[in-house]
């Protein structure tokens, strides 16, 4: 099982949540977070006062799926949230040792 | 006892008995007019709503979020302390009696008010309703202080900082320019508070963020406001209060206070689109601080002028309020290096001072005139003389306001340190000062 870990600009969440559906990938837990690579922030002024402002707002994706499926959800998240502009995000692929499905007891792939 | 010392005593006496009872400040008796009445009972809840929520909100949405509820917390303190001091003792000194220095103790816990009682200056209201009123001008004032020091003041210092600074400063500078004292019987103007609320709290202000110092990360970390949509509701609750402020200052239903009420949301709607301009011209986009400080900005400058002036005037000092108030929260406020966290002076003290001084330039006499008095001429119909009249009140204002603001926060700091400890400032005021936190 793999963990599928992908932090986008947030106004692509919708495109991507669409893919993954349309390939039969449902389910993923999403966190508002802030973050920065090679694209620059901006400077915000109050009254005089600037900021330089670093951390810009992203969206973290996660999701679970079984091993063989991994690859195919990258590329679809890969297009789907791709800009061409800076800042378009990373897409991290990591080990699951177990998982459980808490309503019935399920667990690894049967879980996912 | 000897005939030389019997008579001295007694007039002394009699004199002292004479002064508790039958002051030339308040009439028995007088006609309460139901008009007049209603609007000042609305103009009060107005004013009170500037404080409350008014203030509390367009100062907390511009901290950061782990000092949001301290800074209301101010604002609630100053409510809390003048509501209950000036009934007790500031109206009495700053509305009482024909001393040029202070007023007499012939209010004291308002006795000797009653149904009846009319105040001398509002003869037309009763006289609970005068002192009400005023009440909510004193509350306002040293709420608007709080705005100086924020993100870094101790509660306790600022809640004795209430206390003194209500008793010291606010009660008798209102009693020169108001209430019979010195500075109103010279002739100087200020029709709702551009001296004894403005100026005056906007230089205890500057005296204070000197003295604070700087916040922690002034001028090199991220001290961006948690939530300007709360300064901009703020702004509103302010802006539609003032309608009360200056309009209330005519202390009746009549043409001026409709006036005055004309004058100050023109001068709020320039000052609002002069900030708004600057900011375009000089840094490419107009924000929205911008627009809302430009705003408050007008309402401080016309508030003296407010009564005095015709509504167009309005336009124009707002207008100028906007330039010259954006000038001193950018320019002035970096080249003297103080952190003036919520440019109490800027807008205030700058308003303040600036509109006291264009009072005494719009006043136009067809405004103040009466059946029994002419009205009050200013520079442009012909009278210099208002004008220092008007600069006059300026400095005794800067003077005592910024020399006995001092004095008590140097004294204050003697029993309480006026700044909560360097942890304490990293962690925030919410938890520290007040043991709570916003759940966002």
């Amino acid at each position: 099982m793999k963990l599928v870990t992908a932090v986008i600009k947030p106004f692509k969440l919708e495109d991507v949540r669409d893919a993954l559906n349309t390939m039969g990938v449902h389910g993923m837990t999403v966190t508002e977070v802030k973050g920065y690579g090679r694209q620059k922030g901006h400077t915000e002024i109050y009254r005089g006062a600037e900021y330089a402002v670093n951390f810009l707002p992203k969206v973290r994706i996660e999701i679970a799926v079984p091993s063989d499926r991994a690859d195919k959800v990258v590329d679809a998240i890969t297009s789907a949230a791709k800009t061409g502009q800076i800042g378009d995000g990373k897409i991290f692929v990591t080990d699951i040792e177990r998982a459980v499905r808490i309503r019935t007891g399920e667990t690894d792939n049967d879980a996912l | 006892m000897s005939k030389p010392l019997c008579r001295p005593l007694s007039v002394v006496a009699g004199a002292a008995l004479f002064s508790f009872t039958a002051t030339p400040a308040f009439a028995q008796a007088a006609k309460i007019d139901p008009a007049d009445t209603a609007w000042m009972i609305t103009a009060t809840a107005l004013v009170l709503m500037m404080t409350l929520p008014g203030l509390a909100l367009f100062y907390a949405g511009m901290v950061r979020k782990k000092n949001v509820l301290a800074t209301m917390a101010q604002s609630l303190a100053a409510l809390i302390i003048c509501s209950l001091l000036w009934v007790v003792i500031g109206y009495t000194l700053a509305f009482t009696g024909e001393g040029p220095v202070i007023g007499t103790m012939d209010r004291f816990m308002l006795i000797g008010m009653t149904m009846d009682s009319a105040h001398a200056l509002a003869k037309t209201i009763p006289e609970a309703l005068f002192m009400i009123y005023q009440m909510t001008f004193a509350i306002i004032t040293v709420a608007l202080v709080s705005g100086s020091v924020a993100e870094r003041i101790r509660f306790s210092a600022f809640f004795w900082f209430c206390v003194g600074w209500l008793l010291l400063v606010y009660v008798p500078i209102a009693h020169w320019v108001w209430g019979g004292g010195f500075l109103g019987a010279a002739g100087v103007l200020d029709f709702a508070g551009g001296l004894v609320v403005h100026l005056n709290c906007g230089v205890a202000g500057l005296v204070a963020a000197f003295m604070l110092g700087t916040r922690r990360g002034y001028g090199t970390e991220n001290l961006a406001p948690f939530n300007l949509g709360l300064a901009v509701v703020g702004t509103g609750l302010l802006w539609v209060g003032w309608f009360g402020f200056n309009g209330g200052s005519a202390l009746g239903a009549n043409s001026r206070a409709v006036y005055a009420i004309v004058a100050t949301h023109l001068a709020a709607s320039a000052g609002a689109l002069a900030w708004m301009l600057m900011e375009w011209w000089t840094r490419g986009k107009p924000s929205v601080l911008g627009m809302v400080s430009g705003a408050v900005a007008g309402l401080g400058t016309i508030t003296p002028a407010s009564g005095f002036v015709l509504p167009w005037h309005g336009i124009v000092i707002g207008l100028i309020a906007g330039t010259i108030c954006f000038w001193a929260c950018t320019k002035l406020k970096q080249k003297l290096g103080y952190d003036d966290s919520l440019d109490v002076f800027g807008v205030h003290g700058i308003g303040g001072l600036t509109g006291t001084l264009l009072t005494g330039v719009f006043a136009t006499a067809a405004v103040s005139a009466t059946a029994d008095a002419p009205g009050l001429p200013g520079l442009l119909e012909g009278n210099a003389n208002q004008l220092l009249m008007q600069a006059y009140g300026v400095v005794v204002t800067i003077v005592w306001s910024g020399a006995v603001t001092w004095l008590l926060l140097k004294v204050i700091s003697f029993m309480v340190p006026l700044r909560v400890a360097p942890q304490q400032e990293l962690e925030g005021l919410d938890i520290t000062q007040h043991g709570e936190a916003l759940q966002i």
